[in-house]
Protein backbone atom coordinates (compact mmCIF):
# COMPACT_ATOMS: atom_id res chain seq x y z
CA UNK A 1 0.00 0.00 0.00
CA UNK A 2 1.14 3.56 -0.78
CA UNK A 3 2.41 5.92 2.14
CA UNK A 4 1.26 9.23 0.73
CA UNK A 5 1.70 12.02 2.83
CA UNK A 6 -1.48 12.77 4.75
CA UNK A 7 -1.66 15.30 8.00
CA UNK A 8 -4.04 14.90 11.12
CA UNK A 9 -4.75 19.13 11.19
CA UNK A 10 -7.45 18.92 13.75
CA UNK A 11 -8.57 16.77 16.53
CA UNK A 12 -11.22 17.02 19.15
CA UNK A 13 -11.81 14.38 22.49
CA UNK A 14 -14.81 14.41 24.44
CA UNK A 15 -14.87 12.24 27.44
CA UNK A 16 -15.24 12.79 31.42
CA UNK A 17 -17.71 16.26 30.74
CA UNK A 18 -14.31 17.79 28.95
CA UNK A 19 -13.89 18.89 25.39
CA UNK A 20 -10.36 18.70 24.27
CA UNK A 21 -9.88 20.52 20.50
CA UNK A 22 -6.51 20.22 18.88
CA UNK A 23 -4.69 19.14 22.39
CA UNK A 24 -6.55 21.82 24.85
CA UNK A 25 -8.54 21.78 27.03
CA UNK A 26 -11.62 24.16 25.71
CA UNK A 27 -14.34 23.35 28.02
CA UNK A 28 -15.34 21.28 31.01
CA UNK A 29 -19.30 20.58 32.87
CA UNK A 30 -18.92 19.84 36.60
CA UNK A 31 -17.95 16.33 37.04
CA UNK A 32 -20.53 13.76 37.36
CA UNK A 33 -22.85 15.98 35.10
CA UNK A 34 -25.59 13.73 33.53
CA UNK A 35 -24.63 12.88 29.97
CA UNK A 36 -28.40 14.25 28.45
CA UNK A 37 -27.54 17.51 30.35
CA UNK A 38 -23.73 17.41 29.58
CA UNK A 39 -24.07 17.45 25.35
CA UNK A 40 -27.26 19.97 25.96
CA UNK A 41 -24.69 22.58 27.32
CA UNK A 42 -22.45 21.52 24.69
CA UNK A 43 -24.84 22.63 22.07
CA UNK A 44 -25.59 25.73 23.53
CA UNK A 45 -21.98 26.18 24.09
CA UNK A 46 -20.88 25.44 20.66
CA UNK A 47 -23.94 26.17 18.43
CA UNK A 48 -27.50 26.42 19.58
CA UNK A 49 -28.42 27.31 15.76
CA UNK A 50 -29.38 23.38 15.11
CA UNK A 51 -32.85 22.87 16.57
CA UNK A 52 -32.49 19.42 14.61
CA UNK A 53 -30.30 18.37 17.40
CA UNK A 54 -33.12 17.82 19.98
CA UNK A 55 -34.45 15.11 17.91
CA UNK A 56 -31.25 13.04 17.91
CA UNK A 57 -29.93 10.16 20.28
CA UNK A 58 -26.87 10.32 22.81
CA UNK A 59 -24.92 8.99 19.69
CA UNK A 60 -25.67 11.43 17.23
CA UNK A 61 -25.83 14.37 19.32
CA UNK A 62 -21.79 13.40 20.76
CA UNK A 63 -20.62 12.87 17.31
CA UNK A 64 -22.64 15.89 16.02
CA UNK A 65 -21.11 17.98 18.57
CA UNK A 66 -17.34 16.32 18.17
CA UNK A 67 -17.32 17.54 13.96
CA UNK A 68 -18.76 21.16 15.20
CA UNK A 69 -16.09 21.36 17.55
CA UNK A 70 -13.95 19.76 15.42
CA UNK A 71 -14.59 21.73 12.85
CA UNK A 72 -14.95 25.19 14.32
CA UNK A 73 -11.32 26.50 13.26
CA UNK A 74 -10.76 23.89 10.25
CA UNK A 75 -10.80 25.43 6.27
CA UNK A 76 -12.54 21.93 5.55
CA UNK A 77 -14.36 24.17 2.53
CA UNK A 78 -11.51 23.78 0.60
CA UNK A 79 -12.31 20.26 0.01
CA UNK A 80 -15.13 19.16 -2.82
CA UNK A 81 -18.56 17.72 -0.75
CA UNK A 82 -18.17 14.36 -2.36
CA UNK A 83 -14.59 14.20 -1.10
CA UNK A 84 -15.29 14.18 2.10
CA UNK A 85 -15.17 10.83 3.64
CA UNK A 86 -16.25 9.83 7.35
CA UNK A 87 -14.72 6.83 8.52
CA UNK A 88 -16.24 5.85 12.27
CA UNK A 89 -16.19 3.33 15.04
CA UNK A 90 -17.50 2.40 18.08
CA UNK A 91 -17.87 -0.56 20.62
CA UNK A 92 -21.56 -0.68 21.20
CA UNK A 93 -23.44 0.17 17.63
CA UNK A 94 -26.55 1.61 18.35
CA UNK A 95 -27.14 -0.71 21.44
CA UNK A 96 -27.70 2.24 23.96
CA UNK A 97 -30.42 3.75 21.59
CA UNK A 98 -31.93 0.09 20.84
CA UNK A 99 -32.66 -0.68 24.57
CA UNK A 100 -34.92 2.86 24.69
CA UNK A 101 -36.52 1.79 21.57
CA UNK A 102 -37.50 -1.67 22.56
CA UNK A 103 -38.90 -0.15 25.58
CA UNK A 104 -41.55 1.65 23.44
CA UNK A 105 -42.56 -1.38 21.38
CA UNK A 106 -44.79 -3.04 24.27
CA UNK A 107 -47.04 0.11 23.91
CA UNK A 108 -46.26 2.28 20.93
CA UNK A 109 -43.02 1.67 18.66
CA UNK A 110 -41.56 4.72 18.18
CA UNK A 111 -40.31 5.51 15.01
CA UNK A 112 -38.43 8.58 15.95
CA UNK A 113 -36.30 6.18 18.00
CA UNK A 114 -36.07 3.56 15.84
CA UNK A 115 -34.69 5.48 13.11
CA UNK A 116 -31.64 5.84 15.76
CA UNK A 117 -30.96 2.15 15.61
CA UNK A 118 -28.64 2.03 13.27
CA UNK A 119 -25.22 2.79 14.21
CA UNK A 120 -24.42 4.79 11.18
CA UNK A 121 -26.86 7.39 11.74
CA UNK A 122 -24.88 9.79 13.38
CA UNK A 123 -22.54 9.61 10.50
CA UNK A 124 -26.20 10.80 8.24
CA UNK A 125 -26.37 13.48 10.92
CA UNK A 126 -22.87 14.84 10.10
CA UNK A 127 -23.83 14.71 6.46
CA UNK A 128 -26.88 16.66 6.80
CA UNK A 129 -25.09 19.49 8.82
CA UNK A 130 -21.93 20.09 6.73
CA UNK A 131 -23.24 18.63 3.50
CA UNK A 132 -20.48 15.98 3.25
CA UNK A 133 -21.65 13.61 0.13
CA UNK A 134 -18.40 11.51 -0.07
CA UNK A 135 -17.26 8.18 1.11
CA UNK A 136 -18.35 6.64 4.51
CA UNK A 137 -18.52 3.35 6.44
CA UNK A 138 -19.08 2.79 10.40
CA UNK A 139 -16.73 -0.64 12.07
CA UNK A 140 -17.73 -1.64 14.97
CA UNK A 141 -14.69 -3.06 17.37
CA UNK A 142 -13.69 -3.99 20.79
CA UNK A 143 -12.22 -0.70 21.96
CA UNK A 144 -10.70 2.37 19.73
CA UNK A 145 -8.39 0.61 16.77
CA UNK A 146 -6.46 3.11 15.59
CA UNK A 147 -4.98 0.68 13.06
CA UNK A 148 -7.90 0.31 11.67
CA UNK A 149 -9.27 3.60 11.37
CA UNK A 150 -6.17 4.75 10.23
CA UNK A 151 -5.39 2.01 7.42
CA UNK A 152 -9.39 2.54 5.99
CA UNK A 153 -8.70 5.88 5.59
CA UNK A 154 -5.44 5.85 4.13
CA UNK A 155 -6.71 3.62 1.70
CA UNK A 156 -9.62 6.19 0.95
CA UNK A 157 -6.67 9.71 0.29
CA UNK A 158 -4.50 7.20 -1.55
CA UNK A 159 -7.27 6.12 -4.24
CA UNK A 160 -8.15 9.25 -4.72
CA UNK A 161 -11.68 8.97 -3.72
CA UNK A 162 -11.10 11.40 -0.51
CA UNK A 163 -8.91 14.35 -0.09
CA UNK A 164 -10.25 14.97 3.59
CA UNK A 165 -11.45 12.65 6.18
CA UNK A 166 -13.29 12.96 9.64
CA UNK A 167 -12.47 9.46 11.35
CA UNK A 168 -12.14 8.47 14.55
CA UNK A 169 -14.53 6.99 17.39
CA UNK A 170 -17.95 8.05 18.84
CA UNK A 171 -19.29 4.91 22.11
CA UNK A 172 -22.48 5.92 23.99
CA UNK A 173 -23.57 3.01 26.48
CA UNK A 174 -25.97 4.44 29.09
CA UNK A 175 -23.74 7.17 30.89
CA UNK A 176 -20.53 6.27 29.55
CA UNK A 177 -19.30 8.06 26.34
CA UNK A 178 -16.53 8.77 24.60
CA UNK A 179 -16.00 10.41 21.08
CA UNK A 180 -12.20 10.83 19.28
CA UNK A 181 -12.36 12.31 16.27
CA UNK A 182 -9.85 13.95 13.95
CA UNK A 183 -9.80 15.76 10.48
CA UNK A 184 -6.83 13.77 8.40
CA UNK A 185 -5.73 16.26 4.95
CA UNK A 186 -3.50 15.91 2.22
CA UNK A 187 -2.14 18.84 2.90
CA UNK A 188 0.07 20.07 6.26
CA UNK A 189 -1.30 23.04 8.18
CA UNK A 190 0.05 25.00 11.04
CA UNK A 191 0.10 22.72 14.44
CA UNK A 192 -1.07 19.31 12.18
CA UNK A 193 0.63 16.40 12.69
CA UNK A 194 1.73 13.16 10.54
CA UNK A 195 -1.24 10.30 10.02
CA UNK A 196 -0.43 8.13 12.04
CA UNK A 197 -1.97 5.54 14.28
CA UNK A 198 0.52 6.79 17.01
CA UNK A 199 -0.37 9.86 16.95
CA UNK A 200 -4.17 8.95 16.83
CA UNK A 201 -3.36 6.70 20.30
CA UNK A 202 -0.77 9.93 21.39
CA UNK A 203 -4.17 12.32 21.13
CA UNK A 204 -6.79 9.64 21.79
CA UNK A 205 -5.03 9.25 25.29
CA UNK A 206 -4.86 12.98 25.84
CA UNK A 207 -6.50 13.17 29.80
CA UNK A 208 -6.31 16.59 31.62
CA UNK B 1 -4.06 -3.16 -9.67
CA UNK B 2 -4.09 -7.05 -8.90
CA UNK B 3 -7.40 -8.09 -9.58
CA UNK B 4 -9.72 -9.55 -6.65
CA UNK B 5 -11.28 -12.88 -7.36
CA UNK B 6 -14.54 -13.97 -6.19
CA UNK B 7 -13.54 -17.73 -5.65
CA UNK B 8 -16.52 -19.31 -3.89
CA UNK B 9 -19.94 -18.24 -2.18
CA UNK B 10 -23.31 -19.27 -0.35
CA UNK B 11 -26.59 -18.22 0.60
CA UNK B 12 -28.46 -19.35 3.41
CA UNK B 13 -32.01 -18.45 3.02
CA UNK B 14 -35.61 -19.67 3.40
CA UNK B 15 -34.62 -20.74 -0.44
CA UNK B 16 -31.96 -22.68 0.45
CA UNK B 17 -29.00 -23.84 2.16
CA UNK B 18 -26.47 -23.08 -1.09
CA UNK B 19 -26.12 -20.52 -3.62
CA UNK B 20 -27.16 -23.22 -6.36
CA UNK B 21 -29.94 -24.42 -4.38
CA UNK B 22 -31.08 -20.49 -4.12
CA UNK B 23 -30.33 -19.48 -7.93
CA UNK B 24 -32.36 -22.25 -9.03
CA UNK B 25 -35.43 -21.61 -6.93
CA UNK B 26 -34.57 -18.04 -7.87
CA UNK B 27 -34.58 -19.00 -12.07
CA UNK B 28 -37.97 -21.20 -11.14
CA UNK B 29 -39.83 -18.23 -10.30
CA UNK B 30 -40.27 -19.14 -6.28
CA UNK B 31 -40.28 -16.72 -3.33
CA UNK B 32 -39.15 -17.16 0.09
CA UNK B 33 -42.12 -14.84 1.41
CA UNK B 34 -44.76 -15.80 2.98
CA UNK B 35 -47.78 -14.95 5.02
CA UNK B 36 -46.51 -15.22 8.45
CA UNK B 37 -48.33 -15.83 11.92
CA UNK B 38 -45.86 -15.42 14.51
CA UNK B 39 -47.32 -13.47 17.50
CA UNK B 40 -43.94 -13.41 19.18
CA UNK B 41 -43.09 -10.94 16.08
CA UNK B 42 -46.01 -9.04 15.54
CA UNK B 43 -49.94 -9.33 17.33
CA UNK B 44 -51.51 -9.06 13.32
CA UNK B 45 -50.00 -11.73 10.21
CA UNK B 46 -47.30 -10.36 8.08
CA UNK B 47 -45.47 -11.05 5.48
CA UNK B 48 -41.94 -11.71 5.33
CA UNK B 49 -39.04 -14.33 4.00
CA UNK B 50 -38.21 -16.39 7.33
CA UNK B 51 -36.38 -19.71 7.91
CA UNK B 52 -38.88 -22.74 8.12
CA UNK B 53 -39.96 -23.85 11.51
CA UNK B 54 -36.86 -26.89 11.63
CA UNK B 55 -35.30 -25.32 8.23
CA UNK B 56 -32.17 -23.83 10.43
CA UNK B 57 -31.93 -27.19 12.63
CA UNK B 58 -31.80 -29.66 9.86
CA UNK B 59 -29.28 -27.42 7.97
CA UNK B 60 -26.59 -27.12 11.43
CA UNK B 61 -27.42 -31.24 11.74
CA UNK B 62 -23.74 -32.33 12.45
CA UNK B 63 -22.60 -29.20 13.15
CA UNK B 64 -22.88 -28.70 16.74
CA UNK B 65 -24.12 -25.09 16.99
CA UNK B 66 -25.58 -25.29 20.62
CA UNK B 67 -24.68 -22.44 22.26
CA UNK B 68 -24.63 -20.07 18.96
CA UNK B 69 -27.63 -18.02 18.36
CA UNK B 70 -29.98 -17.95 15.32
CA UNK B 71 -28.03 -15.24 13.46
CA UNK B 72 -24.44 -16.83 14.62
CA UNK B 73 -25.34 -19.79 13.26
CA UNK B 74 -26.78 -18.65 9.61
CA UNK B 75 -23.28 -16.50 9.28
CA UNK B 76 -21.39 -20.41 10.38
CA UNK B 77 -23.52 -21.92 8.14
CA UNK B 78 -22.65 -19.61 5.84
CA UNK B 79 -18.98 -19.15 6.14
CA UNK B 80 -18.52 -23.20 6.52
CA UNK B 81 -20.38 -23.97 3.05
CA UNK B 82 -18.49 -21.42 1.32
CA UNK B 83 -15.14 -22.93 2.44
CA UNK B 84 -15.73 -25.90 1.61
CA UNK B 85 -16.07 -25.22 -1.75
CA UNK B 86 -11.44 -23.71 -1.69
CA UNK B 87 -9.03 -25.11 -0.13
CA UNK B 88 -7.94 -22.02 1.15
CA UNK B 89 -6.54 -22.40 4.79
CA UNK B 90 -7.78 -18.91 6.64
CA UNK B 91 -6.51 -18.95 9.65
CA UNK B 92 -2.53 -19.11 7.76
CA UNK B 93 -1.48 -16.07 5.83
CA UNK B 94 -3.40 -12.76 5.28
CA UNK B 95 -7.32 -12.94 5.41
CA UNK B 96 -9.33 -11.08 6.39
CA UNK B 97 -12.60 -11.87 7.94
CA UNK B 98 -15.13 -9.35 7.94
CA UNK B 99 -18.70 -9.44 9.20
CA UNK B 100 -21.71 -7.41 8.13
CA UNK B 101 -24.81 -6.63 9.99
CA UNK B 102 -27.22 -4.09 10.72
CA UNK B 103 -28.98 -5.68 14.28
CA UNK B 104 -26.97 -9.23 14.62
CA UNK B 105 -28.11 -10.36 18.49
CA UNK B 106 -31.05 -7.89 19.12
CA UNK B 107 -33.13 -11.03 19.19
CA UNK B 108 -31.49 -12.07 22.32
CA UNK B 109 -33.26 -8.42 24.05
CA UNK B 110 -36.34 -9.99 22.84
CA UNK B 111 -35.78 -13.54 24.70
CA UNK B 112 -34.67 -11.89 27.63
CA UNK B 113 -35.80 -8.35 27.82
CA UNK B 114 -35.33 -8.03 31.88
CA UNK B 115 -31.74 -8.75 31.82
CA UNK B 116 -30.69 -8.39 27.96
CA UNK B 117 -27.00 -9.48 27.72
CA UNK B 118 -25.53 -6.67 26.56
CA UNK B 119 -22.10 -8.06 25.91
CA UNK B 120 -23.59 -10.82 23.41
CA UNK B 121 -25.04 -8.00 22.30
CA UNK B 122 -22.08 -6.70 20.92
CA UNK B 123 -21.78 -7.04 17.06
CA UNK B 124 -17.76 -6.86 17.30
CA UNK B 125 -18.05 -9.95 20.28
CA UNK B 126 -20.73 -12.08 18.16
CA UNK B 127 -18.00 -11.78 15.04
CA UNK B 128 -15.40 -12.84 17.13
CA UNK B 129 -17.66 -15.58 18.53
CA UNK B 130 -18.67 -16.66 14.62
CA UNK B 131 -14.65 -16.18 13.20
CA UNK B 132 -13.37 -18.48 16.58
CA UNK B 133 -15.80 -21.19 15.31
CA UNK B 134 -13.29 -21.57 12.30
CA UNK B 135 -10.02 -20.80 14.45
CA UNK B 136 -9.91 -17.53 12.82
CA UNK B 137 -7.89 -15.46 16.01
CA UNK B 138 -6.91 -12.19 14.65
CA UNK B 139 -9.58 -9.53 15.15
CA UNK B 140 -12.60 -9.73 12.41
CA UNK B 141 -13.89 -6.40 10.87
CA UNK B 142 -17.18 -5.76 11.55
CA UNK B 143 -19.16 -3.13 8.91
CA UNK B 144 -22.57 -1.88 10.22
CA UNK B 145 -23.55 0.74 8.11
CA UNK B 146 -27.49 0.06 7.47
CA UNK B 147 -28.95 -1.36 4.18
CA UNK B 148 -25.63 -0.64 2.46
CA UNK B 149 -23.51 -3.06 4.79
CA UNK B 150 -23.44 -6.01 2.46
CA UNK B 151 -22.18 -4.77 -0.55
CA UNK B 152 -19.75 -2.13 1.79
CA UNK B 153 -18.22 -4.70 3.19
CA UNK B 154 -17.31 -6.63 0.00
CA UNK B 155 -15.93 -3.21 -1.45
CA UNK B 156 -13.65 -2.74 1.68
CA UNK B 157 -12.63 -6.47 1.27
CA UNK B 158 -11.41 -5.53 -2.19
CA UNK B 159 -9.98 -2.30 -0.72
CA UNK B 160 -7.68 -3.96 1.51
CA UNK B 161 -6.63 -6.77 -1.07
CA UNK B 162 -5.83 -3.92 -3.13
CA UNK B 163 -3.71 -1.78 -0.79
CA UNK B 164 -1.78 -4.81 -0.32
CA UNK B 165 -2.83 -5.56 3.76
CA UNK B 166 -4.39 -8.89 3.26
CA UNK B 167 -4.41 -11.25 0.01
CA UNK B 168 -7.83 -13.04 1.01
CA UNK B 169 -11.08 -12.25 2.57
CA UNK B 170 -14.12 -14.07 4.15
CA UNK B 171 -16.96 -11.63 3.89
CA UNK B 172 -20.14 -12.60 5.54
CA UNK B 173 -22.86 -11.09 6.97
CA UNK B 174 -26.41 -11.70 8.09
CA UNK B 175 -29.77 -10.55 9.80
CA UNK B 176 -32.99 -12.13 11.60
CA UNK B 177 -36.22 -11.33 11.30
CA UNK B 178 -37.48 -9.35 15.14
CA UNK B 179 -39.94 -8.12 16.58
CA UNK B 180 -37.22 -5.58 17.10
CA UNK B 181 -36.82 -4.53 13.16
CA UNK B 182 -40.25 -5.63 12.99
CA UNK B 183 -42.03 -3.21 14.75
CA UNK B 184 -39.71 -0.80 13.70
CA UNK B 185 -40.84 -0.30 10.05
CA UNK B 186 -44.71 -0.69 10.72
CA UNK B 187 -44.04 2.19 12.94
CA UNK B 188 -42.61 4.06 9.63
CA UNK B 189 -46.20 2.66 7.97
CA UNK B 190 -43.10 0.72 5.70
CA UNK B 191 -44.65 -2.76 5.29
CA UNK B 192 -46.50 -3.85 2.82
CA UNK B 193 -49.73 -6.12 3.54
CA UNK B 194 -48.78 -7.72 0.67
CA UNK B 195 -45.24 -9.43 -1.20
CA UNK B 196 -43.37 -6.41 -2.13
CA UNK B 197 -43.73 -5.39 -5.52
CA UNK B 198 -40.11 -3.37 -6.41
CA UNK B 199 -40.96 -0.52 -8.93
CA UNK B 200 -44.58 -1.26 -9.42
CA UNK B 201 -47.37 0.89 -9.59
CA UNK B 202 -48.85 -0.54 -6.74
CA UNK B 203 -46.12 -0.90 -4.66
CA UNK B 204 -46.89 -0.50 -0.72
CA UNK B 205 -43.81 -1.19 0.64
CA UNK B 206 -41.45 -2.94 2.02
CA UNK B 207 -41.12 -6.96 2.95
CA UNK B 208 -38.66 -8.34 5.55
CA UNK B 209 -36.36 -11.34 5.03
CA UNK B 210 -33.64 -12.79 6.92
CA UNK B 211 -30.64 -15.33 5.88
CA UNK B 212 -26.86 -15.11 5.53
CA UNK B 213 -24.20 -14.77 2.84
CA UNK B 214 -20.42 -15.42 1.96
CA UNK B 215 -18.01 -14.48 -0.59
CA UNK B 216 -14.48 -15.98 -0.48
CA UNK B 217 -12.12 -13.40 -2.29
CA UNK B 218 -8.43 -13.34 -3.47
CA UNK B 219 -5.92 -11.65 -5.41
CA UNK B 220 -4.26 -15.17 -6.31
CA UNK B 221 -5.26 -16.41 -9.73
CA UNK B 222 -4.78 -19.98 -9.67
CA UNK B 223 -6.92 -19.69 -6.31
CA UNK B 224 -9.91 -18.92 -9.39
CA UNK B 225 -12.28 -21.22 -10.89
CA UNK B 226 -12.41 -21.26 -14.92
CA UNK B 227 -15.23 -18.79 -15.18
CA UNK B 228 -14.87 -16.57 -11.59
CA UNK B 229 -16.21 -13.28 -11.44
CA UNK B 230 -13.89 -10.07 -10.88
CA UNK B 231 -15.13 -7.48 -8.11
CA UNK B 232 -14.42 -4.18 -9.78
CA UNK B 233 -14.80 -0.66 -8.50
CA UNK B 234 -17.29 0.28 -5.99
CA UNK B 235 -18.41 3.65 -4.73
CA UNK B 236 -19.89 4.89 -1.52
CA UNK B 237 -21.88 8.30 -1.34
CA UNK B 238 -24.12 10.61 1.28
CA UNK B 239 -27.60 11.88 0.46
CA UNK B 240 -27.07 14.48 2.79
CA UNK B 241 -30.70 14.95 3.45
CA UNK B 242 -32.68 13.16 5.69
CA UNK B 243 -31.76 10.34 8.15
CA UNK B 244 -34.90 8.47 6.97
CA UNK B 245 -36.02 9.17 3.43
CA UNK B 246 -34.07 8.99 0.16
CA UNK B 247 -32.47 11.87 -1.56
CA UNK B 248 -35.26 13.57 -3.58
CA UNK B 249 -33.03 13.76 -6.75
CA UNK B 250 -31.15 10.66 -6.79
CA UNK B 251 -28.07 12.49 -7.80
CA UNK B 252 -25.69 10.75 -5.01
CA UNK B 253 -27.23 7.32 -6.06
CA UNK B 254 -26.34 8.48 -9.12
CA UNK B 255 -23.17 9.81 -8.76
CA UNK B 256 -21.87 6.24 -6.87
CA UNK B 257 -22.97 4.61 -9.86
CA UNK B 258 -21.15 6.76 -12.25
CA UNK B 259 -18.19 6.39 -9.85
CA UNK B 260 -17.87 2.55 -9.95
CA UNK B 261 -18.40 2.83 -13.50
CA UNK B 262 -15.84 5.07 -14.49
CA UNK B 263 -13.48 3.54 -12.05
CA UNK B 264 -14.39 0.43 -13.54
CA UNK B 265 -13.14 1.62 -16.99
CA UNK B 266 -16.67 1.19 -18.10
CA UNK B 267 -19.86 2.90 -19.89
CA UNK B 268 -23.22 2.71 -19.40
CA UNK B 269 -23.30 0.45 -22.37
CA UNK B 270 -20.67 -1.79 -20.73
CA UNK B 271 -23.57 -3.22 -18.11
CA UNK B 272 -25.46 -6.19 -18.74
CA UNK B 273 -27.54 -5.22 -15.79
CA UNK B 274 -28.20 -2.98 -12.43
CA UNK B 275 -29.56 -5.51 -9.14
CA UNK B 276 -30.98 -2.44 -7.76
CA UNK B 277 -32.03 -2.32 -3.93
CA UNK B 278 -36.09 -2.01 -4.80
CA UNK B 279 -36.89 -2.05 -1.53
CA UNK B 280 -40.62 -1.37 -3.32
CA UNK B 281 -41.08 1.83 -0.89
CA UNK B 282 -42.81 4.29 -2.43
CA UNK B 283 -39.70 6.69 -2.45
CA UNK B 284 -37.00 4.14 -2.71
CA UNK B 285 -37.76 2.96 -6.07
CA UNK B 286 -38.95 6.70 -7.28
CA UNK B 287 -35.36 7.98 -6.02
CA UNK B 288 -33.44 4.89 -7.87
CA UNK B 289 -35.24 5.83 -10.92
CA UNK B 290 -34.08 9.15 -11.23
CA UNK B 291 -30.70 7.49 -10.13
CA UNK B 292 -30.69 5.12 -12.87
CA UNK B 293 -31.17 7.82 -15.31
CA UNK B 294 -28.24 10.67 -13.88
CA UNK B 295 -25.97 7.68 -14.68
CA UNK B 296 -26.90 7.32 -18.04
CA UNK B 297 -28.64 3.09 -17.36
CA UNK B 298 -32.42 3.98 -18.13
CA UNK B 299 -31.84 1.54 -20.85
CA UNK B 300 -30.25 -1.25 -19.14
CA UNK B 301 -32.65 -3.75 -17.64
CA UNK B 302 -32.99 -3.34 -14.04
CA UNK B 303 -34.34 -5.90 -11.44
CA UNK B 304 -34.51 -6.33 -7.69
CA UNK B 305 -34.19 -9.30 -5.62
CA UNK B 306 -36.21 -7.84 -3.11
CA UNK B 307 -39.28 -10.35 -3.95
CA UNK B 308 -37.78 -13.23 -3.57
CA UNK B 309 -35.76 -13.06 -0.61
CA UNK B 310 -37.51 -9.73 1.15
CA UNK B 311 -35.07 -6.86 2.31
CA UNK B 312 -32.37 -8.97 4.45
CA UNK B 313 -31.07 -5.85 5.88
CA UNK B 314 -27.20 -6.65 6.45
CA UNK B 315 -27.03 -9.55 4.20
CA UNK B 316 -29.31 -7.77 0.77
CA UNK B 317 -25.80 -6.55 -0.60
CA UNK B 318 -24.28 -10.20 -0.46
CA UNK B 319 -26.81 -12.15 -1.14
CA UNK B 320 -28.58 -9.84 -4.42
CA UNK B 321 -24.62 -9.84 -5.46
CA UNK B 322 -24.04 -13.04 -5.17
CA UNK B 323 -27.14 -13.85 -7.07
CA UNK B 324 -26.24 -11.15 -10.03
CA UNK B 325 -22.65 -12.62 -9.77
CA UNK B 326 -24.25 -16.12 -11.12
CA UNK B 327 -26.53 -14.48 -13.27
CA UNK B 328 -23.78 -12.84 -14.90
CA UNK B 329 -22.09 -16.41 -15.35
CA UNK B 330 -24.92 -18.13 -16.38
CA UNK B 331 -25.87 -14.53 -19.41
CA UNK B 332 -29.17 -14.28 -17.41
CA UNK B 333 -31.44 -11.23 -16.50
CA UNK B 334 -33.20 -12.66 -13.60
CA UNK B 335 -37.14 -11.06 -13.44
CA UNK B 336 -38.46 -8.44 -10.69
CA UNK B 337 -40.79 -10.51 -9.07
CA UNK B 338 -44.09 -9.03 -7.71
CA UNK B 339 -43.42 -6.57 -11.03
CA UNK B 340 -46.36 -5.67 -13.26
CA UNK B 341 -46.91 -2.09 -14.30
CA UNK B 342 -44.01 0.29 -14.33
CA UNK B 343 -44.49 3.13 -11.63
CA UNK B 344 -41.70 5.33 -11.00
CA UNK B 345 -41.97 8.61 -12.99
CA UNK B 346 -38.85 8.54 -14.67
CA UNK B 347 -38.99 5.59 -16.97
CA UNK B 348 -36.78 2.42 -16.25
CA UNK B 349 -36.62 -0.62 -18.09
CA UNK B 350 -37.54 -3.40 -15.35
CA UNK B 351 -36.63 -6.96 -15.90
CA UNK B 352 -40.12 -8.50 -15.66
CA UNK B 353 -39.28 -12.09 -17.73
CA UNK B 354 -36.15 -14.44 -17.23
CA UNK B 355 -34.06 -13.54 -20.54
CA UNK B 356 -30.27 -14.76 -21.74
CA UNK B 357 -27.86 -12.42 -23.46
CA UNK B 358 -24.05 -11.88 -23.37
CA UNK B 359 -22.84 -9.72 -21.15
CA UNK B 360 -19.46 -8.94 -19.44
CA UNK B 361 -20.66 -6.93 -16.18
CA UNK B 362 -23.39 -6.16 -14.35
CA UNK B 363 -23.49 -2.90 -11.78
CA UNK B 364 -25.40 -4.22 -8.13
CA UNK B 365 -26.78 -0.80 -6.02
CA UNK B 366 -28.16 -0.47 -2.16
CA UNK B 367 -28.98 2.35 -0.54
CA UNK B 368 -30.16 3.02 3.58
CA UNK B 369 -30.90 4.89 6.33
CA UNK B 370 -28.51 7.77 7.48
CA UNK B 371 -28.75 8.58 3.68
CA UNK B 372 -26.02 6.09 2.54
CA UNK B 373 -25.84 4.72 -1.43
CA UNK B 374 -23.36 2.09 -2.64
CA UNK B 375 -22.71 1.07 -6.31
CA UNK B 376 -20.42 -1.83 -7.01
CA UNK B 377 -19.39 -3.77 -10.74
CA UNK B 378 -18.72 -7.63 -10.78
CA UNK B 379 -17.01 -8.37 -14.32
CA UNK B 380 -16.54 -11.58 -15.88
CA UNK B 381 -12.67 -12.44 -15.95
CA UNK B 382 -10.83 -11.58 -19.83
Amino acid sequence: MSNGNAYITASCVIRDQQVFSNGSLLWQDAPGAELTDFLRKGYDRFSGQYPKFHKMDALSKLGWLAAEILLRTAPVEDHLPEQVAIVLSNRSASLDTDLRYYNTVKDIPSPALFVYTLANIVIGEICIRHGFKGEHIFFTTGGFDAQQVKAYTQILLDTGVATACLCGWVEVMEQQYEAVLYLVERQQREGGKPFAAEEMRNIYDLRF
Amino acid sequence: MSKVYVIADNIVAPLGRTTAENFAAVCQGKSGIQLQHNRLLSPADFYAAVMAPGQLEAYSNGSNLEGYTKFEQLLILSVQEALSQTNLDITRGRTAFIVSTTKGNIELLEQQPAQPPLGEMELFATAKKVAAYFNFTAAPLVVSNACISGLLAILTARRLIAAGLYDHAVVTGADVVTQFVLSGFQSFQAVSNEPCRPFDAARKGVTLGEGAATVILTNQPSLAPANAVVVNAGSVSNDANHISGPSRTGAELGMAMRHAMLNSGLTPADIGFVSAHGTATLYNDEMEAKAIHLAGLQDRPVNSFKGYYGHTLGAAGLIEAIIGVHALQQQTVIPTLGFEQLGVSMPVNVSSALTRQPMQHYLKTVSGFGGCNAAMVFSMEQ
